[in-house]
C-alpha cells in the first residue's frame, strides 16, 4: 500500500533548499511551502488509483545501453571549452578552496 | 511576408531569387516589428547573412543547396550554437557560448536553412507562457495584450509575426503544441527518440523532444523531415530509417480512425465552451473527408498533471544539478568552492526554476520518493496501457491543444498550479513518449487563434501530418 506523506512544513521545505544548494529569503520559504503544498494536494488526486500491482515506468522506450566502436573521434576543444569557464588555470577548471580553507 | 518555406526554397534551388534576399527581407521584418514583439533573446544578423552567401554560391555553382536552401529558421534558445550566446532564458547561463552546435543546427545548416536567431522562452524551458524568462516576456502577434504561450513562446511567434517561416522550439509537457496553439500555426512534438536531443539543454530527460514550428502544416512536415532521424550522439535516438513526411502530406484522411477523447470534451477535462466548439467542427471536417470519428475514453489521462509535475521537476532537480558556476555561466565568488555554488545558483536562477528544483528535489528525496515520484511512475504506465488500448480502434486521437485561447499577460503568473492546468492536454502524449501535433483551427469567442490537437502511437508522424492538412484546408 502506497501512502500519501503529510503536508509539507516550512522546515521541509528549508531543509530540500540545502540539499539543492539555494539560499531561501524568509519571505521565499512562505511562499514556496504554500506553492510546493499546493502542487503536492493536486497530486492527491491519484490517491483515487490503484496502484499496487502497477510496475513504475521510467522512461517511454525500451533502454538499453548503446556502444560505439573504440576509435578515437574527435573532441571538444579543450581552449574553446575552458574559455567559457568562470576561472581556467593551467589547462583546467578553477574553484575556490573546497575543504572550507582560504586558498 | 513573402510565402511558405517549401516555396521560399524552391525559388533560390532554382536561381529565382537569392537567399540574400529572403534573409535580409526577414531580418527587416524582424528590425521593424520585433521591438514589440520580443520574440528575439538574440538576431544573428551577420551569421544569417554570411550562410545566405554561402547557400547562393552553391548554388552560382551549380550544386544541391539542401531543401531549405535560404530558408530563415528561429531556433529556441535552449538550442546550443557553436559560438553564438545560448541562454536559456537565464541569468545563469546570459553570455555563454557554447563549444558545439546541436545535432539538429548542424542538420538544418546542412539542409540549407538560415539561422536567424535565438528566441525567448520560459527559462529553461518552465512555463507555458514565456513570462519567466529572465529577459522580459514575448508578446503575442494576434494581440500583443496576451501571451504567446510556452515554453516556447518565442519560436512561436516569431512564426505567427513572419519573422521567420520556420522555427524549432522543445516540448517537455506541450512547449511546442500550447505555444503554437496560442498563437495560430503548427507545432509538432515528435516521438521520443526520433530528434535528436544532443545539443538541446536538458530540462527533463525522459520527456523532452525537438520539434517544428510553421505556418503551414506542409512547411512542418518539410522542416520535421530534416532534423529527424538516428544520431549517434543521443543514445535513446531511434536507429530505424523511415520515409520521409511531406510527400505525402495531401494524400487526405480517408478510412482513417480518430478517436475524440471523451475526457477533453465534455468530461472533467472540458475546455471553454468556445474551443469545445471548434473541437466539434474540427471532428466533423475529419469525418466530412472521409475519416471515421468516435469518442473513445483515456481514463488515465486525467492523472496526466498529477505525474507530469512529479516527475518532470524531478529529472529537471538532477539536469540543472550541472549549473555550479564550476564549468560554465554564472559564478558569484566566495572564499570555498560550497558557498560560491550556492550563491551563483541563488543568484542565477529565477524563481520557477527555484520552485520546480524544491519540487523535484523533494519528491526524490528520502521518505517521500515511493510516495511521490514511484506513485508518478506508476501512474505513467497507466496512461501508457490506455493509450494502447485506444490505439487499438483508432489510428488517430483528436484533443483540444489548451482549454483556453491566449490569456492575458500576468493573468496566471502568480499562481503556479493555475498555469500548470494549461498543459492538461499535452502532458499525456510526452508521459507516453508519443507524437502529437497542434494545428490551427478557427478562432475563440474573443477572436484569437484555437489549435486542435492530433495524437497519434509511436512513429505515427506521416499519418498525423495527413490528418492535419485536412483541417488546415477546412478551416481556410
Amino acid at each position: 500500500m502506497l501512502v500519501m506523506a503529510d503536508r509539507i512544513t516550512r522546515d521541509e521545505v528549508a531543509h530540500v533548499a540545502r540539499l539543492a544548494l539555494l539560499d531561501l529569503a524568509e519571505d521565499e520559504l512562505d511562499r514556496y511551502t504554500e506553492q510546493l503544498a499546493a502542487v503536492l494536494d493536486h497530486a492527491g488526486d491519484v490517491e483515487a488509483l490503484d496502484l499496487a500491482d502497477v510496475p513504475p515506468m521510467a522512461h517511454p522506450m525500451p533502454l538499453r545501453n548503446v556502444f560505439r566502436a573504440d576509435e578515437l573521434t574527435p573532441a571538444l576543444d579543450r581552449d574553446e571549452v575552458l574559455s567559457q569557464a568562470p576561472a581556467a588555470e593551467d589547462g583546467r577548471f578553477r574553484v575556490p578552496a573546497i575543504l572550507g580553507e582560504e586558498p | 511576408m513573402s510565402g511558405t518555406a517549401a516555396a521560399l526554397a524552391a525559388d533560390v534551388r532554382a536561381g529565382r531569387r537569392t537567399a540574400r534576399s529572403v534573409v535580409e527581407e526577414h531580418l527587416a521584418a524582424i528590425g521593424a516589428g520585433d521591438g514589440e514583439i520580443h520574440a528575439f533573446n538574440l538576431v544573428t544578423t551577420d551569421e544569417a547573412l554570411a550562410q545566405a552567401d554561402a547557400v547562393d554560391a552553391k548554388v552560382a555553382r551549380g550544386e544541391d543547396p539542401g531543401p531549405l536552401a535560404g530558408v530563415p529558421v528561429a531556433l529556441k534558445d535552449n538550442l546550443c550554437t557553436r559560438g553564438v550566446p545560448t541562454t536559456c532564458s537565464s541569468r545563469i547561463l546570459e553570455g555563454w557560448r557554447p563549444p558545439y552546435d546541436a545535432t539538429v543546427v548542424q542538420r538544418l545548416a546542412a539542409a540549407g536553412g538560415i539561422m536567424v536567431g535565438k528566441t525567448n522562452l520560459d527559462e529553461f524551458a518552465m512555463g507555458s507562457s514565456t513570462e519567466n524568462s529572465a529577459f522580459g516576456p514575448t508578446r503575442n502577434p494576434h494581440d500583443t495584450s496576451r501571451v504567446p504561450g510556452g515554453s516556447s513562446g518565442g519560436s512561436a511567434a516569431a512564426v505567427a509575426a513572419g519573422f521567420a517561416p520556420l522555427a524549432l522550439g522543445s516540448d517537455t509537457g506541450g512547449s511546442i503544441r500550447q505555444p503554437a496553439a496560442l498563437c495560430g500555426v503548427v507545432g509538432l512534438k515528435p516521438t521520443y527518440g526520433r530528434v535528436s536531443r544532443y545539443g538541446l539543454v536538458a530540462f527533463a530527460s525522459s520527456l523532452d523532444q525537438i520539434g517544428p514550428f510553421a505556418a503551414t502544416v506542409a512547411d512542418a512536415a518539410l522542416l520535421y523531415d530534416v532534423i529527424a532521424g538516428h544520431d549517434a550522439l543521443d543514445s535513446t535516438s531511434i536507429p530505424e530509417a523511415l520515409a520521409p513526411t511531406a510527400p505525402g502530406v495531401a494524400t487526405g484522411v480517408d478510412g482513417l480512425r480518430v478517436g475524440i477523447i471523451s475526457e477533453m470534451l465534455d468530461g472533467s477535462l472540458a475546455p471553454d465552451p468556445d474551443v469545445a466548439r471548434q473541437l466539434r467542427a474540427a471532428a466533423a471536417a475529419l469525418t466530412a473527408a472521409g475519416a471515421e470519428v468516435d469518442e473513445v475514453s483515456v481514463p488515465a489521462a486525467i492523472y496526466g498533471l498529477s505525474a507530469y509535475y512529479l516527475i518532470a521537476p524531478a529529472e529537471a532537480s538532477s539536469n540543472l544539478a550541472r549549473f555550479d558556476g564550476v564549468r560554465y555561466g554564472l559564478r558569484v565568488d566566495a572564499p570555498t568552492t560550497g558557498e560560491m555554488q550556492r550563491r551563483s545558483r541563488t543568484a542565477g536562477f529565477g524563481p520557477e526554476v527555484k520552485r520546480r528544483i524544491m519540487l523535484g528535489t523533494y519528491a526524490l528525496s528520502a521518505g517521500y520518493y515511493d510516495a511521490y515520484y514511484g506513485k508518478a511512475q506508476r501512474v505513467r504506465t497507466l496512461i501508457m496501457r490506455d493509450f494502447d488500448a485506444a490505439y487499438e480502434r483508432f489510428d488517430l486521437l483528436l484533443s483540444p491543444t489548451s482549454p483556453t485561447t491566449a490569456f492575458a499577460v500576468g493573468a496566471k503568473s502568480d499562481d503556479p498550479l493555475t498555469m500548470y492546468l494549461n498543459d492538461v492536454y499535452t502532458i499525456p502524449s510526452n508521459l507516453a513518449g508519443h507524437p502529437a501535433i497542434s494545428v490551427p483551427f478557427g478562432t475563440g469567442d474573443d477572436g484569437l487563434p484555437v489549435g486542435v490537437q492530433l495524437l497519434g502511437p509511436n512513429l505515427s508522424e506521416a499519418t498525423m501530418l495527413r490528418a492535419a492538412a485536412v483541417l488546415e484546408e477546412a478551416a481556410k
